[in-house]
């Protein structure tokens, strides 16, 4: 049975049993590598996507209840201002480290910042808390969305790497705190 | 510091800085290069062929490759599984070279053990927060060759001296003559050179990179879904397998009835193994709906009754009627007076649960085999395809991948080795991908540890002897049997037990070794001995502490006084978290832990809420280190933040339990992570330091536990000596539930009369 989808403003036609979960037509039928597999049971939100715009886990969605839906993926989250700027935060900051889960953690908060674009720290706690990252770069995740709610640098930032600074301060300690005073 | 480039490192320079500082870096190091093992900085000839890096015209060694277009291609001796090793290597080389991280393109590193072998380790091998250590003189040299030769070539082509020429972001400059050159423009001219036998690095005043919080090379793909890992790749005609082993350790496949599984839409194969059976389909769906349909007949063999009762029973007998192995000696804490402290402490199996399921794509043919995965251990998984399919080692490929973590469990090929088990009884290519619940039942799990400690107090209060006896079984021993100790030792067991940061003037430390039934596999897991030690020695330093009547962190840092290092980041830690000032409410206590695990030097202080119901919340993480130089602070402080949860949730939820010779957790849902909500303020401290650079990725883990239990202590005035936390220790009292009720009620009643 052919199912109809939107996927990231495209129109997406395949053939795939109705119970097959949205996950697997994206990675094994569609070739859409950067929604994961980590759990397969909704435990660990690396499967995570938007389905109208609300982050859903993929693993468990079968296909078949979705036939017209508008479905955006991390391959195409960049296109939303909300998903671009988490993007960018996430560079800036360095949340990543493996990277696994970071499809998953980038829907959600692309997601919770497109509904409340200035989340409070326990609304930011509630929203990810679907998202398991086994590296723990929780703490970064959580400064990440602060910047991007605030619009300005809440801790230490990278710096680009075409035109490194020359001068390092030296003989003192550094400190990665997230910076107080920044609402 | 001179390189011969046609010397092995570590083999011909006995007393090269690496060496040595390796030496001092205890334990698991120490016991590899016993096995003589070491990384070649070979020369040209034997660098070109592994890598096919398009134009190269310039290859000095394994590692640079230099194309007439100027582009420059790093090979990774190092894998990447997320701790930033890519970045750190690649900052390393372009230093020497003078170029920015934005010029380089970084590349895995084919399996080739003459090349790559990471010399600490012994094999070409990632682990034990080695990579930077190993690195940081053999890239450096690497890149300065590479250097010295691309300036020669453009300083012999003007006819000028080299040293009056400069380089910056790859161009060669001679100043007075205003003349330039890029790398590529030389690239021929140089490749014609003798490689130098004298390269001088950079003085640290010179670095332009080193020591800066530069972006990642890896990180760009990782925020758009672009960047591929190994369970992402798709090859032409694969088919996709799941997997089911015999759930019991060393049980046997008996039957497999599949005619439900052949109804299923995408169907292809069932292939079986000696211990194990796959199901094949189109894509992994069709593949797991045909594994579940399958029927199965097991033979669950000799460890069916086997449980975790019994392994700690074991481990107990085995620590008292056990032979002990010596592992430190210090006077004699016999017949020592004063007053006398003894506690057992019990850790669990553990699991990695990387993000990443294990997969592995295999291609079996009858001229070779090509390998797609993520490996620690590249050589390794060569070494056992080839075995399984009897083809010679240079026709099997392994096309190495980033890691969707690692944190040792990708140092063990069995799920390759499974692979091409199964991959070898068809002509397609298997994409082979465990389920998560696979993935939980069939780890290479963290040792348990059954630990008695004890320690004699003198008049002030102070440690007058110290024992310590440890049981448990050997990862060394599998992994690497020839670098036990001729005395049967494992020095991975003791690490951070032998060697303490505190002076002890009468010490005794000794290992009893407790091997596993057949069937049920050990591992490298994050923090590796240490992380098991620390925690013990912290803690027990803990109940000395209060048993002396001291404040904790007082009385280590009386017992520090000669080691300036781990003293600079217990006052450093101390004063950021305002230890000792301020008031702390009921039940909230503060936990300090120190230790220099992997050449590093890290004081933690946790400050833990343990709720009446005995629930445990982390309120707050002070983090002081000093690793020598920081190659990248922004990646140091990210190794210890996400170290620490890795050590937390492990502390707060973990513990593999067995039962009838079976795993008993499956997935997220019994086998829980720290999630975002539960994650303290964190803050860690980097000490400007000008040492040689100590490991960095798997020290916060390390730290994680005793710091969190002492907490715990303060707290409550429980003193936990295992986990998973047990919670049901930390209640307050019998009464503790019916106060909450009772106050429960109360704001019932007042919400009532509020809307009345």
């Amino acid at each position: 049975m052919a199912t109809m989808l939107t996927i990231n403003g495209e129109q997406k036609s395949f053939d795939a049993p109705a119970d097959m979960p949205l996950l697997w037509v994206l990675r094994d039928i569609l070739g859409m590598t950067g929604t994961k597999y980590g759990c397969g049971i909704a435990q660990c939100g690396a499967c995570t996507v938007h389905v109208e715009g609300r982050p859903v886990r993929s693993c468990v969605l079968p296909v078949g209840a979705l036939n017209g839906r508008s479905i955006t993926t991390i391959e195409g989250v960049a296109a939303s201002p909300a998903g671009a700027k988490v993007q960018k935060a996430w560079l800036d900051l360095e949340v990543i480290q493996c990277g696994y889960c970071q499809s998953g953690q980038i829907m959600s908060a692309a997601a919770l910042l497109a509904a409340t674009p200035e989340p409070s720290d326990a609304e930011i706690d509630v929203a990810m808390s679907g998202n398991i990252c086994r590296c723990g770069t929780y703490v970064r995740i959580r400064e990440a969305i602060r910047q991007v709610a605030t619009g300005q640098k809440v801790a230490p930032q990278t710096l680009p790497n075409e035109a490194p600074n020359q001068a390092a301060a030296t003989g003192q300690v550094l400190s990665f705190v997230r910076v107080e005073g920044v609402a | 510091m001179n390189v011969r480039f046609d010397q092995p490192l570590g083999e011909s320079q006995p007393d090269n800085p690496s060496r040595r500082e390796a030496l001092k870096m205890g334990g698991l190091v120490v016991a590899f290069l016993w096995l003589g093992g070491g990384a070649k900085v070979l020369g040209r000839a034997a660098a070109q062929g592994p890598v096919a890096a398009g134009d190269s015209a310039f290859a000095p060694n394994a590692f640079i490759r230099v194309g007439t277009d100027g582009a420059v291609h790093l090979v990774m001796p190092s894998i990447e599984m997320g701790q930033g090793a890519y970045s750190g290597q690649a900052t390393l080389l372009a230093e020497e070279m003078d170029l920015g991280l934005d010029q380089v393109v970084v590349e895995h590193a084919p399996a080739n053990r003459k090349l790559y072998a990471n010399p600490l380790l012994g094999d070409q091998a990632t682990g034990g927060s080695t990579t930077i250590r190993f690195c940081w003189t053999t890239l450096r040299q690497a890149g300065a060759a590479a250097r010295a030769l691309l300036v020669g070539a453009a300083a012999a082509k003007w006819k000028v001296d080299p040293a009056q020429c400069t380089v910056a972001r790859g161009v060669i400059r001679h100043e007075t003559s205003g003349r330039s050159m890029g790398y590529g423009e030389v690239a021929n001219a140089a490749a014609q050179l003798p490689v130098p036998e004298k390269v001088q690095e950079k003085d640290a005043a010179q670095f332009a990179l080193i020591g800066k919080p530069l972006r990642r090379v890896d990180t760009a793909g990782k925020v758009d879904g672009s960047l591929q890992f190994s369970i992402d790749l798709r090859v032409p005609d694969m088919k996709v397998a799941t997997v089911k082993a015999c759930p019991t350790f060393g049980g046997k496949l008996v039957a497999v009835d599949d005619s439900r599984a052949r109804q299923v839409p995408g169907f292809v194969a069932v292939l079986k193994i000696d211990n194990a059976v796959a199901a094949v389909g189109e894509h992994f769906w069709a593949a797991k709906q045909a594994l579940d349909a399958l029927d199965i007949t097991w033979d669950h063999g000799p460890n069916a009754q086997y449980s975790t009762e019994q392994l700690f029973k074991d481990l107990a007998e085995a620590s008292k009627h056990g032979t002990p192995i010596p592992g430190k000696a210090v006077g004699n804490v016999d017949g020592v007076k004063g007053k006398a402290l003894e506690a057992t402490y019990q850790l669990p199996l553990l699991a990695h649960a990387t993000m990443e399921p294990q997969n592995a794509i295999v291609h079996v043919r009858p001229d070779g085999c090509d390998i797609w995965t993520g490996t620690q251990v590249p050589a390794r998984c060569v070494d056992v395809a080839a075995k399984l399919t009897g083809l010679k080692p240079e026709s099997i490929v392994v096309h190495n991948q980033y890691m969707g973590g690692g944190f040792g469990r990708r140092l063990f090929e069995d799920p390759v080795e499974q692979a091409v088990a199964f991959a070898r009884q068809v002509s397609y290519p298997l994409k082979m991908v465990w389920t998560r619940e696979e993935d939980i039942a069939h780890d290479r799990y963290r040792p348990a540890y059954y630990d008695r400690i004890a320690a004699t107090l003198g008049d002030d209060g102070k440690p007058v002897a110290w024992t310590h006896r440890i049981t448990s079984g050997s990862v060394l021993a599998t992994f690497a049997p020839g670098a036990m100790g001729k005395n049967g030792m494992d020095s991975d067991a003791i690490e951070c037990a032998a060697d303490v940061p505190y002076e002890f003037p009468n010490m005794k430390v000794e290992w009893v070794r407790h091997d596993m039934p057949e069937g049920v596999h050990l591992g490298w897991w994050r923090g590796v001995g240490p992380v098991h030690n620390v925690f013990v020695v912290e803690s027990f330093m803990d109940e000395l502490a209060h048993a002396a009547g001291k404040d904790p962190l007082d009385y280590r840092r009386e017992q520090l006084q000669k080691n300036p290092r781990a003293l600079g980041v217990l006052n450093l830690a101390a004063e950021k978290a305002g230890w000792g000032k301020g008031s702390l409410p009921a039940r909230v206590g503060r936990g300090v832990a120190v230790a220099a695990p992997f050449g590093s030097y890290l004081c933690v202080i946790v400050e833990a809420e343990v709720s009446p119901q005995g629930e445990v919340k982390l309120r707050r993480a002070v983090a002081a280190v000093d690793c020598g130089i920081a190659v990248n602070p922004n990646t140091v402080a990210a190794q210890v933040q996400g170290g620490l949860i890795f050590g937390w949730t492990a502390a707060l939820y973990n513990g593999i339990t067995i039962k009838h010779g079976a795993v008993e957790q499956h997935n997220f849902n019994d086998y829980r992570m720290m999630r975002i909500n539960e994650t303290p303020a964190l803050e860690v401290h980097l000490v400007d330091s000008k040492e040689a650079p100590g490991g960095i990725g798997e020290t916060g883990t390390v730290m994680a536990f005793p710091a969190l239990f002492n907490a715990l202590f303060a707290a409550t005035g429980v003193r936990l000596r295992s986990y998973p936390i047990d919670r049901a220790a930390l209640v307050q009292g019998p009464d503790a539930l019916k106060a909450v009720i009772t106050q429960a009620t109360d704001r019932a009643a007042a919400a009532k009369e509020g809307m009345a």
